[in-house]
């Protein structure tokens, strides 16, 4: 915050906004709370879904928690209120291995190469199969 | 059990008061956190428990209606603050979180018990209900649980806090168990098993968790101190609390939703 931003009432320095409303406050520009201890920031859980037994677990988003337990009861409120559910799986974001995105390159893929793709061909097959068939009708 | 006979009628229906009454109330009061809970995920979890308080005491009054008292709404919003027959615990404003944490975990413990007795009640329609608000409880009591251990194992200031609350709701949950006038037509009729038993039945439950979170039980001299509610007798925080829930419904009775 600069300098201009920043003006003296009764010897306190408040912040001076745009918004009139908020220079009324007088809020001081020093915080009055305390600074952001590590205690403060949770971890990060990652949670995966489970609509039917035998399905795969999918990932629905994260939330914060203290430790496992906590995370696993905050996750069934949080993702499993509206949609019917069987398990919830919950993982420390920290434990979780990445390919990292400075090594996104390793997933590209030469043009050349999409009969690789399985569904690529096996449905051209199809689509060519009933254009035929088509022509041949009309 | 087919057909109930007078008195079995007005004893179920007192029982059936007693719990719509202390889920509304508290589900009232803990919807007061909705958008100031401690952090985002517990706001939604405990507002979402709040909830499923409201719509298991909707299915109750819905039960007292079809046992010819009126309809749900007019039995929430319009009775006198001395026809409720909620506890005192159930009353208390929130306070500080422990405090609301401490209440949550006392009541759905005794929660989690009655509806599991009632479910092999006599009187069917009442035990169909309480089982299908197992799973609910259930998760009620987990998170509870969680927490308590969470602030009683926790550092800082937390397990002097939780302490604190403990000391302040225990007197207040013996409340829960003051007895009807109808204990032993219940009891008889295999209608409930009573509120002496679910005491009895709750105490052996709670104390091992409370001692687990290295919490100190509370002696209470006279554990009817918090007796009244359930004869229509109130704190001062219950009118208050009656006059926000309805203010709304008294604008206009008949608007439709």
């Amino acid at each position: 915050m600069s300098d201009k931003n920043i003006k003296s009432i009764n010897n306190i320095n408040s912040i001076i906004s745009i918004d009139p409303r908020v220079t009324r406050e007088e809020l001081s520009i020093v915080p009055d709370v305390d600074p952001i201890k590590d205690l403060h920031h949770w971890q990060t859980y990652e949670v995966f879904h489970q609509t039917k037994k035998g399905d795969r677990h999918l990932h629905v988003g994260s939330l914060h928690a203290p430790n496992p337990e906590m995370a696993v009861i905050l996750a069934k409120e949080q993702f499993a209120r509206r949609y019917k559910c069987v398990n919830l799986w919950v993982v420390s974001t920290g434990d979780v291995i990445s390919t990292g995105y400075d090594n996104e390159d390793i997933f590209d893929t030469t043009p050349e190469k999409v009969y690789r793709e399985a569904g690529g061909y096996k449905v051209m097959e199809r689509i060519n199969k009933f254009k035929k068939e088509r022509k041949q009708s009309t | 059990m087919k057909d109930l006979n007078e008195i079995q009628t007005t004893a179920v229906k007192d029982l059936l008061y007693r719990i719509a009454d202390d889920q509304l109330i508290l589900g009232h009061r803990n919807s007061e956190w909705t958008g100031l809970g401690p952090i985002l995920e517990e706001d939604i979890a405990f507002s979402s428990m709040a909830q499923d308080k409201l719509g298991q005491s909707q299915a109750l009054y819905q039960l007292l209606n079809q046992m010819g008292e009126k309809d749900p709404d007019t039995l929430a919003f319009t009775r006198s603050v001395d026809e409720y027959k909620c506890c005192h615990l159930v009353e208390y404003p929130i306070g500080e979180y422990d405090f609301s944490l401490m209440r949550h975990f006392l009541f759905d413990m005794s929660e989690a018990i009655r509806f599991n007795m009632l479910a092999s009640s006599s009187f069917e329609p009442l035990a169909k209900i309480s089982r299908k608000f197992k799973g609910e409880i259930k998760y009620h009591t987990m998170h509870a649980i969680t927490w308590i251990n969470q602030l009683g194992k926790g550092a800082g200031d937390s397990p002097v806090r939780i302490q604190k609350a403990l000391d302040e709701c225990f007197p207040l949950a013996l409340g829960i168990f003051e007895p009807s006038d109808y204990e032993d037509i219940l009891i008889e009729n295999k209608i409930f098993f009573g509120e002496k038993e679910l005491h009895e039945k709750w105490y052996d439950t709670v104390v091992p968790v409370l001692k687990n979170a290295n919490l100190k039980i509370p002696e209470i001299k006279d554990p009817e101190i918090s007796y009244g509610g359930r004869k229509g007798k109130h704190t001062e925080y219950l009118k208050p609390l009656i006059d926000e829930m309805t203010e709304v419904y008294r604008i206009d009775k008949d608007a439709e939703w």
